[in-house]
């Protein structure tokens, strides 16, 4: 498969004045040409900042990146300058909000606001683009564009407004479309409504979608590969069956049991205890190790590194080493399990930058 | 959107009538009569005077009399300059007051928007401290002290400008137009800089950089309009400080301008030109506001007029 995206070893932190929080550390993963990759991980697990950070849209001039590498088709876009930036920003990369109430300008009308990207990367005239807007407005489904770009955002509803938000990031057909959390501020009927319009968009355009969320029924929705993201790093990373029915670390676990699902009638949902670890001293082992139910004692002293489980599958947990105990996953996990088996005999530690 | 603007109208009318009449009572209990500095004028000569103006009348009756005239658009005429009617005192007055008002706005509103544009873009650097100590100090220190100053450094001492007077000419304007903008400029950086502040770190500015506009459009194209939305609010008030700051101003550079007649006739009880310019003054200002509220709907779609039907 053709790699579009791939992230080497990036770490982001940003300086306040409680010292340097180290929000991302280490990150791997690729995304291939229109594949849909869902990152999850609870608040502050570092999703969204990864996803600025490679539109290097991180809020300047505190948050930085620190060390790695972002190759988009080849080239390494971490070091680029602002103005480089701008020629990529919304052509080849471009970006859906999470709310879309205060993602337009309220001021400009919402013709304007897409014909901008137009106007500015495909250098049409105004007529032209206009035509293409109208293309764009029916795309996701708002009917009479004609008359309705001439309006303004207060005159859209939500579901209506995000619709604008994705006409918006789509309009130079872009190679990769990062979504945060696109469906969180809108209610589940219209959530269901954008979902389906992502996937037929993606569809037609053939663009790859990196899918920011903390919502796992829209995981597994949407998504072909699943990185699981907790105190900066991808914990687990496979493909979506693999991570919904053959999970191996432990966070996804507590993730998965923590899921309501129609298959978990009559049983108690689970939480995961405690709360994730203050970033700007992260812990010395595993970060996950004080919430984990299934800790050794490895993990107070040393950072698991990524086993690999299959080709696709990759899981940074002690629990896959070969001299660890037998540990069986909980029962809320094991009801999913659909007996995926690993491809691999036993897993063995990956080779750096190999996911 | 017509309807709208007759109802405004109409509540501008109210309010003048208000105008007019509390002034024309609080007026009248001002101690003294227009006669009372002089001493040529004989008791009857007095007399007669009085008789003339209509001032032996009981005051309802002068106030009726006067509202009389004033609906008629009559000002009546001045008693200090051989029955010059006040209409005319003011509209040969207006010229250099206008003038300083107008330029004084205008300068003050650029400079102050573009200063705290800069201090906004550069915020917590060098040039946002600087901006912030010009705003204060312009807020503080009041416009005749500017006006001293100004007179004293660029004219006695380096020669540049006339001291003083009006000439008609450009460089008699400079100095007090300076001084009298100071406070508007930093009244606008101050509010434009918080504003821009807050309106850079929202969502949609993130989303305009995420489409690929450059630097310079984001906080042009998208982020001054927003900004400017309740700048708005207070270039009424401005408005109006700069109406009453060139009465001092007019004094100090010795501007034959309107707030210099105004200060005289309160000082001779000229009754028809204190309340001539007085109601000029409130026609100006409830202009103004009836303006404001206008542009906010230019500049913020959310709050625009619509045809009633909503």
């Amino acid at each position: 498969m053709d790699k579009l995206l791939d992230v080497k070893n990036l770490k982001i932190s940003f300086n306040t004045y409680g010292g340097e929080v180290q929000a991302v550390r280490g990150v791997n993963f690729t995304v291939n040409k229109g594949e849909t990759l869902a990152i999850v991980g609870e608040s502050g697990s570092g999703k969204s900042v990864t996803t600025k950070a490679l539109m290097q849209l991180l809020p300047k001039p505190h948050g930085f990146i620190k060390e790695g590498e972002i190759l988009f088709e080849g080239e390494d876009i971490a070091k680029k300058s602002d103005k480089d930036m701008q020629k990529i920003r919304g052509k080849d990369i471009s970006m859906i909000f999470q709310d879309p109430m205060t993602s337009l300008n309220p001021t400009m009308k919402i013709g304007n606001q897409i014909m901008e990207g137009l106007i500015l990367h495909q250098k049409m005239s105004r007529d032209k683009a206009r035509e293409r807007t109208i293309e764009l407005l029916e795309l996701v489904g708002i009917p009479d564009a004609e008359s309705r770009l001439k309006q303004f955002p207060h005159q859209f509803s939500g579901g209506m407004r995000q619709r604008v938000v994705i006409a918006i990031a789509l309009a130079c057909n872009p190679k990769l479309l990062i979504a945060d959390e696109p469906t969180t501020a809108l209610d589940v009927t219209i959530q269901a409504q954008i979902l389906e319009l992502m996937k037929d968009i993606q569809k037609k355009t053939d663009s790859a979608i990196i899918f920011i969320t903390h919502d796992l029924g829209v995981v597994a929705n949407v998504a072909d590969r699943v990185a699981v993201m907790y105190a900066g790093k991808i914990v687990e990373i496979g493909t979506a069956d693999e991570i919904f029915y053959n999970p191996k670390h432990p966070y996804t676990w507590g993730l998965l049991g923590s899921m309501p699902s129609l298959d978990n009638e009559g049983y108690e949902l689970t939480a995961i205890p405690g709360t994730p670890p203050d970033m700007t001293d992260p812990p010395k082992g595993d970060a996950f190790a004080p919430r984990n139910d299934y800790a050794l004692k490895i993990d107070e002293e040393l950072e698991p590194p990524m086993f690999k489980v299959s080709d696709t599958h990759y899981a940074a947990t002690w629990l896959l080493h070969e001299n660890a105990p037998n540990v069986e996953p909980p029962e809320s996990v094991k009801r999913r399990l659909k007996g995926i088996s690993n491809t691999g005999s036993t897993p063995e530690v990956a080779k750096d930058g190999e996911q | 959107m017509t309807r709208y603007l007759l109802k405004r109208v109409g509540y501008m009318v109210i309010t003048l009538f208000i105008i007019a009449s509390v002034s024309f009572f609080l007026m009248k209990m001002l101690p003294g009569s227009p006669l009372s500095a002089e001493n040529k004028l004989s008791e009857e000569q007095q007399a007669i005077v009085l008789e003339k103006y209509g001032l032996n009348d009981p005051v309802p009756v002068q106030y009726v009399k006067y509202m009389a005239g004033l609906v008629q658009g009559d000002l009546g005429t001045s008693y200090q300059f051989d029955s010059t009617p006040v209409t005319k005192i003011i509209s040969d007055r207006i010229g250099p007051s206008a003038i300083l008002g107008a330029q004084s706005l205008i300068f003050g509103l650029i400079f102050g928007i573009l200063l705290g544009l800069v201090a906004a873009i550069f915020h917590n650097g060098f040039l946002d401290f600087t901006s912030t100590i010009v705003a204060v100090l312009g807020t503080s220190i009041p416009s005749f002290v500017f006006a001293g100053l100004l007179q004293y450094g660029l004219a006695v001492q380096l020669g540049w400008f006339p001291v003083a007077l009006w000439d008609g000419g450009f460089e008699y304007t400079v100095l007090p137009t300076i001084a009298l903008m100071i406070f508007p400029m930093a009244t606008a950086a101050r509010f434009t800089r918080t504003e821009m502040l807050e309106v850079l770190g929202s969502d949609f500015i993130t989303t305009a950089r995420a489409k690929g506009v450059s630097g310079a459009g984001v906080v042009f194209k998208h982020g001054l309009r927003n900004a400017l939305i309740p700048l708005v609010t207070i270039i009424g008030p401005m408005a109006v400080g700069l109406m009453t700051g060139t009465l001092v101003i007019e004094q100090i550079f010795a501007i034959p301008g309107i707030g210099e007649q105004f200060v005289k006739s309160i000082m001779v009880n000229d009754y028809p030109t204190i309340m001539g310019t007085t109601i000029f003054y409130s026609v100006l200002f409830v202009a103004i506001i009836l303006v404001i509220d206008l542009l906010y709907g230019i500049i913020d779609p959310r709050i625009r007029v619509t045809g009633g039907d909503k």
